[in-house]
């Protein structure tokens, strides 16, 4: 079994109007099988409103299943005795990188998670710098977060969140709100977690760009899961990925035109090494 | 009409040995009915440039010309400025603030003095300007879905009819399809109306396939102001100052370099796969020609 | 305009005095301000003058910027000195019209000019030197007893330095809503004070919203991060006294013990 499972998930909520009379039933989350194995890196897509951050909160006990049953490390997220080991082992990054730091010095910030969780002033300590390392921020220990870029203050959540020691972390839309050199920062930490410290990943985004290197793609619609596979069989179907709102990176789409136009090119290219090999073949064939 | 920025300075932080220069030197003619792309990464300058454009902001040395007149002399009227110039900051659907859409769009006419009836229509008109379907004018704005409530926040600006529309950030936070409605919407407008459009943005291949002349920011001061064929082709120098080119001119380059006979100064989708159909199928019929 | 205010922001620098614990900084400030008021000689007052001029000393932050800082309460210095200077009953020095001037009036006004001005400088020497944050971990430290009185003491101290990391992010935010809006033609200066409060709504509706959805977002990156109030918690900075707090402390019982001498026999 992975170390995040969900089975049949279901999550709805209740529409209200404004004397708080019922108005209907949404559901936002709605039969979502998921099975993450340890150490993988995978990259959940979905335009915004698709019920992709919903599902998220569900990984990290911040939500309860409607129906359905989510599984973290083997522990029942709706069983309370477990609740804080949940959220230790699966650590959570928010969007708006301003209202999840809660130090006013980035260190106190990374040392919050364990301070809470009760560990021994040294080991914070030692915990702090090495997480801090981690995602390259240490010589920032001493700094007010208020004066960080946004791409900076992401990568202290992160660093926030590994202090922790999760075995993996969840990041909703960790980019969203990020410049384009802001988001490759946290990209390139994010993966280095994955790839060095072998922490499994669950990036939430609707950039492309960043799921090239993903194990695995989810793609979300109306809270279903429409899509799944490598992100190679995911960028293949351009048609759809337009119709759930989606684009596909530049590279991709011009592939994917001159497809259209008789070149022989294979499906799902990601990178521009990639197509210019390809063009090469046919154009030196030719 | 036109804007013209002559020798535009500006400091923040005073005295003190915390001043940052935050424009240098800027000089720009923004003359009338052009859609411009301004492209820079955070703290190059550009949304202090675009504050200066409706006097919100003062240069500290420097002058700014709107039609000819000095925007800062002693009697300029600035609130009549501020309705032609119509500037939608980042995320201006956290400036929503009325109980239903329309009062809020409503807002800026109602400012400007304008009868009720006048007011109204322009609300209506900037409404279906932005495209929002009549069944959400009545609706609370902060029922509304992200998108939907960038545009009420667009149309409020639009409906003081101004004569240039500059858009700090306009996609910031929406998804790709989300993004391509708003910036077709915008596309659309300028069509209609010939109104000058400025777009504020850090990503090259959301304007590229709009805009006609992009303005580069770095470091307070104007890096490239050209049309954006020739911006893209300093992609290296680009990339340098933290910027890149659409991925499509790195795609162009690397088949140049790989021996097919490509133009390199493609700029959209469209033109890359014509361009390079072009060269394929050109070389197979030289081919044909000699066998 | 808000960011002017300079009053009791920590300013940054190596001294004895920053290095003190916060604990100790924040009794001594108490101890202070009680002190201004057991005296009542001009010795007793010339005390404190000297043991604040040490402080101020002792802790390497420029007179100039702390006198900065308190141009923003000058205004209500003046109106306690003018107040307690005309309306003080008893013996007439000087009156022009209906003014007078009595010899306790002047006798108060000096005192309280005196013992404001103390008051303040004594309590930003507190702020200047030390962090906010170590300054909530002092009183939620000192405060511990209240515990007892079901007195939320933590969260009390967690509240205050939420806070004040949020300051300056709604700070930005209002100056960005005031542009935001000013562009669209509102008017923050013009009119009356109806007129000029009604414009406030632009500005307030969406500041307030925007401040509930920052705190319903850190509620929830709080929770995500384990935190459940201040049980089973441990301290990442723990406080901890060195020699240098006792000598403090020591200083500052010679000081009250002086104090209330001067009181008793003088």
């Amino acid at each position: 079994m992975g170390i995040i499972r969900t089975e049949s998930l279901v999550f709805e909520y209740i529409r209200r109007d404004e004397e708080g009379n019922v108005e209907g039933i949404t559901r936002a989350v709605d039969e979502v099988d998921l099975d993450v194995r340890q150490g993988d890196f995978v990259a959940i897509l979905g335009h915004n409103g698709s019920g992709k951050s919903t599902l998220a909160k569900h990984l990290n006990a911040i939500l309860y299943p409607t129906e359905g049953t989510v599984w973290v490390d083997g522990m029942d997220t709706t069983d309370d005795k477990e609740l804080w080991n949940i959220r230790q082992e699966a650590g959570m990054v928010f969007q708006n990188p301003d209202n999840q730091i809660i130090g006013q010095v980035v260190e106190e910030d990374v040392g919050f998670g364990p301070e809470n969780m009760g560990i021994p002033t040294e080991e914070i300590w030692e915990r702090v710098e090495e997480s801090l390392k981690a995602v390259g921020m240490y010589k920032y220990r001493k700094f007010s977060p208020n004066k960080l870029s946004g791409g900076q203050k992401q990568r202290v959540s992160i660093a926030g969140v590994i202090a922790m020691h999760p075995k993996c972390i969840i990041l909703d839309e960790p980019t969203a709100m990020l410049d384009p050199n802001g988001r490759k920062e946290v990209v390139r930490a994010v993966r280095a977690l994955n790839d060095v410290e072998g922490i499994t990943v669950l990036l939430i985004t609707h950039y492309m760009e960043e799921i090239i290197y993903a194990d695995k793609v989810f793609v979300m619609d109306k809270g279903k899961v429409a899509m799944q596979g490598t992100p190679r069989e995911i960028f293949s179907q351009v048609d759809k990925l337009r119709q759930l709102r989606l684009d596909v990176p530049q590279v991709t789409l011009l592939a994917y035109e001159l497809k259209k136009n008789g070149i022989n090119l294979p499906e799902g290219i990601l990178t521009v090494e990639e197509l210019t090999e390809e063009l090469k073949r046919i154009y030196q064939q030719r | 009409m036109s804007i013209i920025l002559d020798h535009v300075n500006y400091v923040y932080g005073g005295d003190t040995s915390l001043a940052v220069h935050a424009l240098q030197d800027i000089n720009l003619v923004i003359p009338d009915g052009q859609f411009i792309g301004l492209i820079g990464h955070t703290g190059s300058g550009k949304s202090t440039l675009v504050q200066h454009l409706n006097g919100l902001l003062k240069p500290t040395d420097g002058s700014i010309y709107f039609n000819g007149e000095d925007i800062h002399a002693q009697d300029y009227d600035k609130k009549k400025l501020r309705s032609k110039v119509g500037l939608v900051f980042q995320y201006p659907e956290h400036q929503l603030f009325e109980i239903d859409v329309f009062s809020d769009v409503c807002f800026g006419p109602r400012n400007l003095g304008l009868s009720k009836q006048e007011t109204e229509l322009r609300a209506y008109a900037a409404l279906k300007q932005v495209g929002l379907e009549d069944d959400y004018f009545y609706q609370s704005p902060f029922d509304l879905s992200g998108g939907q409530k960038r545009r009420v926040a667009i149309a409020g600006v639009l409906a003081m009819k101004p004569d240039i529309l500059v858009l700090d950030e306009p996609t910031a936070g929406l998804d790709p399809k989300g993004r391509d409605e708003i910036l077709d919407q915008i596309a659309k407008l300028k069509e209609e109306t010939g109104i000058t459009v400025i777009l504020v943005s850090h990503s090259m291949e959301d304007v590229a396939k709009y805009v006609e002349r992009i303005i580069v920011m770095n470091q307070g001061s104007v890096m490239y102001d050209d049309v954006p064929r020739e911006v893209f082709q300093h992609y290296r120098e680009l990339e340098e100052v933290g910027l890149a080119a659409p991925q499509v001119t790195y795609i162009m380059k690397a088949l140049h370099e790989s021996g097919i006979p490509v133009r390199t100064d493609a700029t959209t989708i469209a033109e890359a796969s014509q361009e390079i159909l072009r060269a394929m199928n050109g070389r197979t019929a030289e081919h044909g020609k000699q066998v | 305009m808000l960011r002017d205010i300079t009053l009791g922001q920590y300013y940054q620098t190596e001294s004895v005095i920053h290095k003190l614990d916060p604990r100790v900084k924040l009794i001594a400030t108490v101890c202070f301000i009680i002190s201004l008021f057991v005296v009542k000689s001009w010795i007793g007052y010339v005390v404190a003058a000297v043991f604040l001029a040490a402080a101020i000393k002792l802790s390497h932050v420029p007179f100039k910027f702390m006198v900065k800082g308190m141009k923003a309460i000058v205004f209500i210095l003046l109106i306690t000195v003018v107040f307690n200077l005309f309306l003080t009953p008893g013996e007439v020095l000087v009156s022009v019209w209906k003014l007078r001037i009595t010899k306790e009036g002047l006798q108060l006004a000096v005192t309280m000019a005196v013992r404001l001005s103390f008051l303040i400088v004594g309590s930003s020497i507190m702020t200047l030197t030390t962090t906010p944050n170590s300054l909530t971990d002092a009183m939620e430290k000192l405060m511990k007893p209240l515990k007892i009185f079901k007195v939320p003491v933590h969260e009390v101290a967690m509240m205050m330095s939420i806070a004040l990391r949020f300051i300056p992010i709604l700070l930005e935010e209002t100056d960005k809503i005031m542009k935001a809006q000013i562009a669209r033609g509102a008017d923050f200066e013009c009119g009356n004070l109806i007129k000029k409060a009604k414009a406030m709504v632009p500005l307030l509706v969406p500041l307030f919203i925007s401040a509930f959805r920052r705190a319903n977002d850190l509620a929830m990156a709080m929770e995500a991060r384990c935190y459940r109030g201040g049980e089973h918690r441990t301290k990442m900075k723990p406080l901890r006294y060195a020699g240098r707090d006792r000598i403090a402390y020591a200083v500052l019982a010679g000081y009250f013990a002086v104090c209330i001498g001067i009181r008793i026999w003088l």
